[in-house]
C-alpha cells in the first residue's frame, strides 16, 4: 500500500490549473505551425499568426492564453494499492482548483446551480472522473474546459444500420453547424459505442490524447484521417473567417456497445485544448 | 479596407463599414455578457435607467480574467455572441451602434442591425492575452456581484477587429467560408 497525502494532491492540482492555462501544449503548437504553412486564406494565415503570438505572450507573462479558463475537468487514475491520507480526495482536488484559480489570476467561471446561476467565486466544484486500476499509480490529468467549444458538442443515438457512414455524417454536420463559435482551428473528440454517458466520456477522453498520436485501431485511424481532411474542406477556417484550417485533429475512441445501439458523442475543443498532467 | 475608429461612434459611421474590413478601435467601450444583458433588459422593463447611456456605444462581449498586480486587466478575448441574441435587438433599437464578439448571430439581431444601423465586429477568439494589451483602463460600473461578468467601462487603444456583419447584412462568416468550401 502506498500512501499519498492530500496536501501533495492540493499542490499538484493547483500547479496543473496554472500550467494548463498559461502554456499551449507542444503538440498543438506544432500543429498550428504546420497549419500556418499550409493555410490558403490570407486572413486565416493572419489569425493563426496572432494565435501563436498570443500563446507566446501568455507563456512569457504567465497569464491565461484565453480568458475562458474553463470548468476544471479532472481525470484521476488511481491504483488499488494507493491510500489517500489526511482527508477526502475530492475535497483535495477542489481545494487545488480553488487555489490554482485564485493564485493564478484565472477567471472564475462556475455557477453553483444551473438555473439559479450564482457564481461560486472560486471556480469549484471541478468535474471529477475516477479510474481505478491495478498497481500503485496515481495520475492526475486536468483539462479545463471552455464553454465556447463545449456548447457546440453533441450526442446522437444512431441506429446500427447507420453504420460508419452515419458516424461520419454526424461528425461533419456537428462541426459545420458549430462554424466559428468554438474558436477554430478546433480539436474534435469523438466517442463511439458504450452507452449514452460512456460515449460522452469517451469523447472527452479522446481530447486528452496528444494530437500527434493516432488511434491503434486501423479503421479508427482511417476514420480520423478522413474526417480531418473532410472537415478542412468545409471552409470555416481560423476564427471562422474562411480558410483551410478548421480542425487540427480528430481523435476517436471506441468501446463495446449494445446489439441495438450505436451511440456517438462529439466533444469539441478550441485551439487551446488545455491539458496538463502529473503522476505522484 | 482598414478604418481607424474612435468609440463611441454614431449610426452614420456604421454605414462606412463593410463586412471584411479591418478596424482599429480606440476610445471608450463597455463590457457585458449574458448575465449583465439580462439585468439591463430587466432594468428597462422596470423603466429604470441603464448603467450607461447606450446611444452610440459599443459593447464588448467579454468576461476578463483578474489582473495581476501592476497590470490593467487579465486576458480579455471575446465570448460567443449568440448568447446575447435575445437581448441585443432591444439595445440596438435604443441606439447601441457596435457589438464585439465572436461567432454566429441570429436573424433577429441582423434585422435590427439593418433597421436601426449597427455593426458586428469580430475579435479573435482565444487571443485573450493579445487583446488585453490594447486595454488601457478598466472600471466596474455596474453589477459587481457578477464578478467576471460585471459591466466594465474600458478605455481601449487600437483594438484589432474585423467587420463580420455590416448594416446591410453582409456576413464575412458566410462569404469567407464559401470561398474555401470544397464540399457541399
Amino acid at each position: 500500500m502506498r500512501d499519498i497525502e492530500v496536501d501533495k494532491i492540493i499542490e499538484a492540482v493547483k500547479n496543473l490549473c496554472m500550467d494548463a492555462n498559461y502554456y499551449l501544449n507542444k503538440d498543438i503548437r506544432q500543429a498550428m505551425e504546420k497549419g500556418l504553412s499550409a493555410e490558403q486564406s490570407p486572413i486565416g494565415t493572419e489569425v493563426l499568426e496572432k494565435l501563436l503570438l498570443n500563446a507566446a505572450l501568455a507563456a512569457e507573462k504567465k497569464v491565461a492564453i484565453c480568458q475562458d479558463t474553463g470548468m476544471a475537468v479532472v481525470f484521476v487514475t488511481m491504483g488499488q494499492e494507493v491510500h489517500i491520507s489526511g482527508g477526502s480526495l475530492a475535497d483535495a482536488i477542489n481545494e487545488g482548483v480553488r487555489r490554482g484559480y485564485k493564485e493564478g489570476y484565472l477567471r472564475k467561471s462556475v455557477v453553483g446551480d444551473p438555473i439559479e446561476r450564482i457564481n461560486t467565486g472560486d471556480n469549484t466544484p471541478a468535474v471529477i472522473h475516477y479510474d481505478i486500476v491495478p498497481g500503485d499509480v496515481f495520475k492526475l490529468e486536468l483539462a479545463p474546459k471552455g464553454f465556447g467549444s463545449e456548447n457546440m458538442s453533441a450526442l446522437k443515438m444512431l441506429k446500427p444500420s447507420d453504420g460508419i457512414e452515419g458516424v461520419k455524417d454526424f461528425i461533419l454536420e456537428t462541426v459545420d453547424k458549430a462554424g466559428p463559435n468554438p474558436c477554430p482551428p478546433i480539436v474534435v473528440g469523438v466517442g463511439i459505442g458504450g452507452t449514452m454517458e460512456k460515449a460522452s466520456l469517451l469523447a472527452k477522453r479522446a481530447l486528452l490524447r496528444p494530437i500527434d498520436k493516432r488511434s491503434g485501431i486501423e479503421y479508427v485511424r482511417k476514420l480520423e484521417a478522413e474526417m480531418l481532411e473532410k472537415i478542412n474542406t468545409l471552409g470555416i477556417g481560423p476564427a471562422g473567417l474562411g480558410g483551410t484550417n478548421t480542425a487540427l485533429a480528430v481523435n476517436v475512441e471506441t468501446y463495446p456497445t449494445h446489439i441495438a445501439g450505436l451511440p456517438v458523442a462529439i466533444n469539441i475543443n478550441c485551439h487551446v485544448t488545455r491539458h496538463a498532467e502529473v503522476s505522484l | 479596407m482598414h478604418h481607424n475608429i474612435a468609440a463611441p461612434f454614431d449610426r452614420e459611421t456604421v454605414k462606412s463599414f463593410n463586412a471584411g474590413d479591418t478596424v482599429s478601435l480606440s476610445g471608450i467601450i463597455y463590457t457585458a455578457r449574458d448575465a449583465a444583458h439580462k439585468k439591463m433588459i430587466e432594468l428597462l422593463k422596470e423603466n429604470k435607467p441603464l448603467p450607461f447611456d447606450i446611444k452610440n456605444q459599443t459593447i464588448y462581449y467579454v468576461g476578463p480574467c483578474p489582473s495581476r498586480e501592476g497590470e490593467v486587466i487579465g486576458s480579455a478575448g471575446p465570448t460567443t455572441s449568440y448568447r446575447m441574441d435575445a437581448y441585443a435587438p432591444t439595445l440596438i433599437e435604443l441606439g447601441q451602434t457596435g457589438m464585439i464578439g465572436k461567432g454566429l448571430r441570429g436573424e433577429n439581431v441582423i434585422s435590427a442591425m439593418k433597421q436601426f444601423g449597427a455593426v458586428y465586429f469580430g475579435a479573435i477568439g482565444g487571443a485573450g492575452a493579445l487583446m488585453a494589451e490594447c486595454i488601457k483602463s478598466q472600471e466596474i460600473i455596474a453589477f459587481p456581484e457578477l464578478g467576471a461578468e460585471a459591466v466594465r467601462r474600458l478605455e481601449v487603444e487600437n483594438l484589432p477587429l474585423t467587420v463580420i456583419i455590416d448594416c446591410n447584412g453582409s456576413n464575412l462568416y458566410e462569404t469567407g467560408k464559401a470561398k474555401y468550401r470544397k464540399i457541399k
